[in-house]
């Protein structure tokens, strides 16, 4: 299974091993990894789920939707280049080492 | 405080596991307990209606937290066990087992309960509603059942609950009706340009919506439900019925305890209730406004916000509940997101396309904005939640205006800001 790795807010890794087919998110929320709310649970309706991928990796993410990319303009903290939904990242085979950090606000 | 006694939580739903989880964070190092009705571990509910009453997915993909994340923040699990009574001179829960456990400091967090249809045959088989997971599991298995059988699946009231499990019926391949008791659907939250667009939208997927329907009785045939019979005297024959007309706060063990509660447990900004040892927080709650007003939102947001205000509020701190409210729901390809409260509205504009849909629906009282709901426009529900959370409003005209670019406001107050000082 894929190994992905969390940032949190204040620096520490947490990496898990997660099963191809589920989002990012779902990992961060049954592991307990903080910074992340996904408050809609995974409905692309709240943009608490913010996270920033390492930049490497950017390229080897199916591209953003529509729906995400204006839920993206307007996420709590800062927006960057490198800013996702983690709702929106689903585990595949290919995205073994992938690395998000997740910023100090949601909501 | 004492950290041999513990911090109890009764009601292990989204603002159960909020408040156990702040509590860490806010640094709370003594013993934490979480007591659940549900054999299930924490879950979310929001997809019971939506998403995942249509897909009958595994249990674990509704998980909201897992075992290893309640270990590592070391709560105590207390599942598939009801609280009894709460002895606020002695401190102790008395659960139905006969158990008793002290506490320290208690938070509320009991949820809702699905009003029921107080009408003959409402307890039939194949009449449901719609709480937790096992009642989900039975919609959806009613529901294909209809499907394969051919008959109907009634919807008592047009509500979110009712709206989004006709869809759910529809897309599984059930005949669906909906009645609703007022002229027009959601009309308790939405104003009727809102409602109409929904309308239109279930009308368009052959749901049938019949509107100033009074259920007087549930029929009856070999033991389980055959029709609904309204007012009119028509009868609805189908196959399940499912009862969607709102909840109300499960408040009973704090009402019985003596606590202070009016249609849910009194508590303020800060989700304190009117014992100091006892905070409250989520759908079982009545929180006071500025104004004086009780005010009850069931949404995730609410039970995440009044959950971190909860445990600031255990460790003495205080950190009001000062966001926008905001809610959201599924039905067939329309995601509708509302952001405001818009009680005591006089004036609406819509900005965007009504007949797609892909408008928003904006709310003004005495030319302030109060509230925006959003069918398909993104960009809408997110601008406005941030200018409602700066206090800022658009005039009418404005809001109306495509060509108006929202996020300005929030970029002149920085400015005026900035000029100011």
């Amino acid at each position: 299974m894929p190994r992905i790795v969390y940032i949190e807010p204040d620096g520490r890794e947490v990496a898990l091993e997660l099963a191809t087919g589920q989002s990012l998110m779902r990992g961060a929320i049954e592991a307990g990894v903080d910074g992340i709310e996904a408050q809609c649970g995974g409905a692309c309706a709240c943009a608490t789920c913010h996270c920033y991928v390492r930049p490497e990796w950017l390229d080897k993410l199916k591209p953003p939707s529509d729906d995400e990319l204006l839920m993206l303009s307007n996420v709590a903290a800062e927006r960057r280049p490198n800013s996702r939904l983690s709702c929106q990242l689903i585990v595949e085979a290919g995205l073994d080492g992938l690395t998000v950090q997740f910023p100090d606000r949601q909501s | 405080m004492d950290s041999q006694t513990p911090i109890i939580i009764v009601g292990a739903g989204q603002a159960g596991v909020q408040i156990a989880e702040s509590l860490r964070q806010e640094g709370f190092a003594g013993t934490l307990i979480l007591c659940g009705e549900e054999p299930h571990p924490p879950y979310q509910r929001p997809p019971l209606s939506k998403k995942w009453l249509i897909e009958a997915g595994a249990v674990s993909a509704l998980t909201l937290r897992g075992p290893a994340a309640l270990e590592r923040l070391k709560i105590i699990m207390k599942l598939d066990t009801r609280v009894q009574s709460i002895d606020r001179k002695r401190c102790e829960l008395e659960f139905m087992d006969g158990t008793r456990l002290a506490y320290g400091r208690l938070a509320l967090a009991t949820g809702s309960l699905p009003r029921t249809l107080p009408v003959p045959g409402a307890s039939l088989p194949g009449v449901l509603a719609l709480r937790g997971i096992a009642d989900s599991l039975a919609i959806g298995a009613a529901i294909r059942r209809c499907a394969a059988e051919g008959r109907r699946v009634v919807v008592v009231g047009g509500g979110f609950i009712g709206l989004e499990v006709a869809a759910g019926a529809r897309k599984l391949g059930a005949g669906a009706t909906v009645l609703e008791g007022l002229p027009r659907l959601m009309s308790r939250v939405t104003a009727p340009v809102v409602s109409e667009a929904f309308a239109r939208l279930h009308r368009a997927h052959g749901v049938q919506l019949v509107f100033g329907a009074q259920v007087t009785e549930v029929v009856g045939h070999e033991g389980t439900v055959a029709a609904v019979r309204t007012a009119d005297g028509q009868e609805y024959r189908c196959g399940c019925v499912v009862v969607g007309i709102g909840v109300t706060p499960d408040d009973l063990l704090a009402r019985s305890a003596g606590l202070l509660c009016d249609h849910g447990i009194v508590v303020d900004d800060c989700s304190r209730t009117s014992d100091a040892l006892i905070v409250a927080a989520g759908d079982c709650t009545a929180r006071r406004m500025g104004d004086g007003e009780l005010v009850r939102l069931e949404s995730v947001q609410n039970a995440v916000e009044q959950g971190k205000s909860a445990a600031a509020a255990l460790m003495g701190r205080e950190r009001p509940f000062i966001n926008t409210p905001w809610f959201w729901s599924d039905q067939f390809d329309v995601k509708l997101q509302m952001v405001g409260l818009s009680r005591g509205y006089d004036q609406v504009v819509t900005r965007g396309d009504l007949a797609k849909p892909a408008f928003s629906a904006f709310y003004f009282r005495a030319g302030r904005l109060l509230a925006v709901d959003s069918l398909n426009r993104v960009s809408d529900h997110m601008q406005s939640k941030r200018i409602l959370d700066h206090g800022l409003s658009p005039t009418p005209a404005q809001a109306a205006d495509l060509q108006f670019d929202l996020p300005s406001l929030l970029k002149s107050a920085r400015e005026t800001t900035a000029g100011e000082a």
